[in-house]
């Protein structure tokens, strides 16, 4: 789920005793690209032609429709909200983690993993227990008039716990790798924690943080579970993108479920064509950086 | 600025990086901490720095206790082993790094950091590459810029961790000398880290040889060279012969050899060993003087001035000894033949144990 920032490899032919023979070539290279045009590209067009069945019109019908609109702020703010907070959690992790040594540092590294291992329906499962009307807060959150769990907070809350790890996961390796010099280095100069916070550590990981954020993003505005088991499904209220396709799907909407689902795709689209982005730029600021080689150690 | 270094110990785990060292580097002084990986000249390097904290004992700068002192307020420039050049920074910016982030009332403006940086990069000769990146310069002129970094804050003392270390020999050369000059011009008191013990010797006011945590042996490079102060300084300070033995009596028998040995006049027999370097041993056909002990030669291997010869001693031990080129086209030896040995100078240790 989490992956690397891709380090790019020269281009150099390959030598001619390695090459396989052409119909091996030609086999592989088709049975790939028919398992990328069957399971990705084709659902895909699906959508797409779903969405567009009934012409444009209809389209933008479903599209314009206030419990669409809500839908789609609500994704929009879910995802702003929980995207900064563990992008400030996760930076603040990884700094804690690859920089310093201290005791219960794997132990704290496992439990950034773990919403990666617990299954998202059981993550909103604990909002319900935690904030429901009979958890122990119950009584005293419905005294003070404060709704969690069915209500937006709840949202928020369930998408910040599944979307946790992304930042910090992306992070911790490139932090690591980048060692501990140029901070010490920043320390003799006379700077501060703040000062080499900012003004060494951050700029050096720039492009994994943003791929950290990338990530977090599509997973944000992309999650099903956990939101669909605290939200209640109040239309217009409660609803995210995912929830409304499911509940005009169920409804026999097809086309105007579609129609959404399109929406939900483009920004997953965007969001990928900005992650490729960010591999590209980091791939030639890493390139740069390997050639200045940070790991010619020698004792 | 002097700096005093006193009873410092540095455990890493049950690993005793220093231990109980004691040092004193006069304001001023060009001095090389020298030893083998592991002997612990580099975390004692970084404790006087700050940027490790000893276990015990203190530093003092110029007289006044700095143990605690935190490392932004040393005012030591530190140069590190591979350089730490902040890698997203022209090489202007990380020279200026250390200006900028000075609090604001103490900052300089914009225009004396960019007057102080650029007669910086002069002075390393690196003015025309100030907008490179770290990553697009040689190793040798990376090195230069944390030199100029570490410089730039006008540090009162300079730290430099095995500055030569990661470069190939002809920089290294060039780079040696150059530092060796800077700090004839600006007369800053500097530490380096080497275990190249040709390095130290030639580059430093003072050695400091170190081994296991602790100090052997402090001197002039003069000092360290001739007179040697234990069995390990003279081992690690270049090839040399060893051989094992005894001493009694004011008599000393150390392999095939005999000698008079005045300074251990008592009756009781102590373990010693005798070092002598493979250019103070003589090379004779025939054993004039019936001091010296035969052996065979195995290899001779012409080294510019003088001769390398590998001889194989009764008890199968391999012996080393150099001499003049001349003398050896006049002495002729074959390989096979049997020489007699005769060393010139001779150091003895006794084991104290």
């Amino acid at each position: 789920m989490a992956g690397t920032v891709t380090q790019p490899r020269r281009r150099s032919p390959a030598p001619r005793n390695l090459t396989e023979p052409l119909p091996v070539r030609v086999g592989l290279t088709l049975i790939a690209l028919a398992f990328l045009v069957l399971f990705l590209l084709v659902p895909l067009a699906a959508v797409f032609s779903e969405a567009l069945a009934r012409g444009w019109q209809a389209y933008l019908d479903a599209v314009r429709e206030p419990m669409a609109l809500a839908a789609l702020r609500l994704t929009l703010l879910t995802a702003g909200i929980a995207v900064p907070l563990n992008l400030v959690f996760g930076l603040a992790a990884a700094w804690c983690i690859a920089k310093f040594d201290f005791p219960g540092k794997s132990a704290l590294t496992t439990l950034i993993d773990l919403p990666f291992a617990v299954s998202p329906v059981i993550a909103g499962m604990i909002f319900i227990l935690l904030f429901g009307r009979n958890s122990p807060l119950g009584p005293w959150l419905a005294a003070h008039d404060l709704k969690i769990v069915f209500a937006v907070p709840g949202l928020v809350l369930a998408t910040v716990f599944v979307t946790f790890p992304f930042v910090a996961r992306e992070l911790i390796p490139v932090m690591e790798a980048a060692g501990t010099e140029e901070e010490e280095a920043a320390r003799v100069l006379g700077a501060g924690g703040w000062q080499t916070f900012f003004r060494v550590t951050l700029p050096s990981v720039k492009w994994g943080v943003l791929y950290g954020v990338i990530l977090c993003n599509a997973r944000a505005m992309g999650e099903f579970g956990a939101v669909s088991v605290v939200s209640g499904h109040i239309r217009g209220k409660t609803n995210t993108l995912p929830l409304h396709v499911e509940i005009l799907y169920n409804e026999y909407q097809f086309q105007a479920a579609f129609a959404v689902a399109s929406l939900l795709a483009f920004l997953a689209l965007v969001t990928l064509a900005a992650k490729g982005l960010v591999e590209w730029r980091s791939s030639r600021a890493g390139a740069a950086a390997d050639a200045a080689g940070p790991g010619e150690k020698a004792a | 600025m002097s700096i005093e270094v006193r009873n410092v110990t540095k455990r890493f785990g049950s690993f005793v990086a220093v231990n109980d060292v004691s040092l004193t580097v006069p304001g001023g002084e060009l001095v090389a901490l020298l030893g083998p990986s592991g002997s612990g000249k580099t975390s004692l390097l970084r404790i006087i720095a700050g940027l490790e904290r000893a276990d015990a004992g203190q530093v003092l700068f110029e007289g006044e206790d700095a143990t605690r002192r935190d490392v932004r307020q040393r005012g030591v420039g530190f140069v590190f082993q591979h350089y730490a050049l902040f890698r997203h920074m022209s090489v202007f910016e990380n020279v200026a790094f250390g200006l900028r982030v000075r609090p604001r009332s103490t900052r300089p403006s914009e225009q004396e950091i960019r007057g102080k940086v650029t007669s910086l990069l002069q002075m390393v000769q690196l003015d025309w590459l100030a907008d490179r990146l770290p990553s697009q310069l040689s190793g040798g002129q990376r090195q230069r810029v944390a030199l100029a970094r570490a410089l730039a804050v006008e540090p009162r003392m300079l730290l430099l961790d095995e500055p030569f270390g990661s470069l190939d020999a002809k920089v290294r050369q060039e780079l040696r000398r150059w530092l060796r000059r800077l700090h004839d011009e600006i007369r800053l008191t500097s530490v380096f880290v080497t275990h190249d013990q040709e390095e130290a010797l030639e580059v430093a006011d003072r050695v400091v040889v170190m081994n296991q945590g602790r100090v052997e042996q402090v001197g002039s490079p003069t000092e360290i060279f001739e007179q040697p102060a234990t069995p390990f300084v003279i081992r690690f300070m270049g090839n040399v012969n060893v051989f094992h033995g005894r001493v009694q009596s004011g008599k000393a028998h150390l392999g095939p050899l005999a000698l008079d040995y005045p300074e251990h006049p008592q009756a009781e027999e102590k373990k010693a060993e005798g070092f002598a370097r493979p250019y103070d041993v003589d090379v004779e056909r025939t054993d004039a003087g019936g001091h010296g002990f035969w052996a065979t030669l195995r290899h001779a291997t012409p080294a510019g001035a003088v001769v390398r010869l590998e001889l194989e001693g009764a008890d199968g031990a391999v012996l080393q000894v150099e001499i003049a080129r001349e003398r050896h086209a006049l002495l002729a030896p074959k390989l096979g033949e049997t020489l007699y040995l005769q060393p010139r100078a001779m150091r003895v240790f006794v084991d104290p144990t």
